[in-house]
């Protein structure tokens, strides 16, 4: 009979399923990083090439988190926070996910070198050669030290927005990298220690399975003392100014305090009330990387109005 | 033969299909937009447009 239309698959991928290889949660914090660094660079930006540029960098970031769910397709079956990625379900096939990848990292660095300069589109090949072959193919299984090389790739935005705006690298620049790098550690090993038996269930190196939690409660702590001077560092450089400097402050001393507290508690405090410090550290986390660019967004903001 | 029935299947190709078109049509519209601001952006030029013009021969004249 009428039997030659396709076999229904199941599996068959929607549009929403190719959006979330780009890991749209991971772009966001992309966006917003890269905006800041655009808008508070010394030269200005046409608005429409603005928008593009972002656009450009957003598309790459979310290509080479395509490239990663191809490769990390069988640990993330394993991890509950991951298992739902449209590779593990089986809804894209991992070739596809290869090829979305590859195609949309092309066409990004062309697409934002065309419509800026070399300059930008170089860091950003850089970035999604970082991330997809130097973070996944290589460390992440590797070194338990993974995060903190891994973290320089979510590090980079910022800096190509800036070269964006100015065709280079500045002492300013390289220090909104410095922030992110430094704060991607503490972030994602508070992760590690409330999503338990996640990274030791896949055979991820992370830092609690090789070093044990409580290494890994000293290593949050040392991580946020480190970070505390680049933020002021960052407030004192001629893109900072009074909110920023505001906003390190206080920003600061709650995540020390918060690192102090995860390093001064033991396994079994932790257990007892369910992580509730540890989950708030992370949360927390989100809010510094957030409100440290905001500020340096209204800083700029009080400079254009010639406020300060 | 028209397929009247649509299983769920032929939606989540169409949304495929549509997702694409509007992809491709904001390509479109990006193009457009960086080439309207580039040239722009290269600031004022005449080319050759087969047309006497004034101040040509007003420089050939001094």
């Amino acid at each position: 009979m009428s039997s030659i239309d396709a076999i229904p698959n199941e599996h068959e991928a929607g549009f929403g399923d190719f959006f979330a290889l780009l890991k749209p949660r991971v772009m966001s914090l992309v966006v917003f990083t890269a905006f800041v660094g655009l808008v508070v660079a010394p030269a200005p930006v046409h608005p429409f090439l603005a928008f593009v540029s972002i656009l450009f960098i957003a598309v790459g970031a979310g290509a080479s988190g395509a490239l990663n769910m191809w490769w990390d397709a069988d640990i993330d079956a394993v991890m509950r926070r991951t298992r739902g990625r449209p590779v593990p379900v089986g809804r894209v096939a991992g070739d596809d996910a290869l090829a979305l990848g590859l195609v949309l990292s092309g066409f990004a660095v062309v697409m934002l070198w065309l419509a800026t300069n070399a300059v930008a589109a170089g860091l950003l090949a850089f970035t999604i050669f970082f991330y997809a072959v130097i973070y996944t193919m290589w460390l992440k299984r590797w070194t338990p030290q993974n995060i903190v090389i891994g973290g320089a790739a979510g590090a980079f935005p910022p800096m190509i927005g800036w070269s964006v705006a100015t065709g280079g690298v500045a002492l300013e620049s390289v220090l909104m990298f410095a922030l992110i790098f430094m704060w991607t550690p503490p972030h994602f090993w508070a992760l590690a220690l409330f999503m338990r038996s996640d990274y030791d269930d896949a055979g991820v190196p992370m830092l609690t399975v090789t070093h044990g939690r409580k290494a890994t409660r000293a290593h949050v702590f040392a991580y946020t003392v480190i970070l505390a001077p680049i933020s002021v560092a960052l407030a004192l450089s001629s893109i900072g100014g009074p909110a920023s400097l505001l906003a390190a402050i206080g920003l600061n001393a709650v995540f020390l305090w918060g690192a102090w507290s995860i390093w001064r508690r033991s396994e079994e405090m932790a257990e007892r009330d369910d992580y509730r410090v540890e989950k708030r550290f992370f949360r927390v986390s989100l809010l510094y990387l957030f409100l440290a660019f905001g500020a340096l967004l209204i800083d700029a903001a009080l400079r254009s109005l010639g406020v300060i | 033969m028209a397929m009247r029935v649509t299983h769920e299947l032929h939606d989540r190709r169409k949304g495929r299909n549509v997702g694409l078109a509007l992809v491709l049509v904001g390509f479109i519209g990006i193009i457009f937009g960086l080439t309207v601001v580039k040239v722009r952006q290269l600031g004022g030029f005449e080319g050759f447009d087969h047309v006497v013009r004034p101040q040509m021969i007003e420089q050939a004249g001094q």
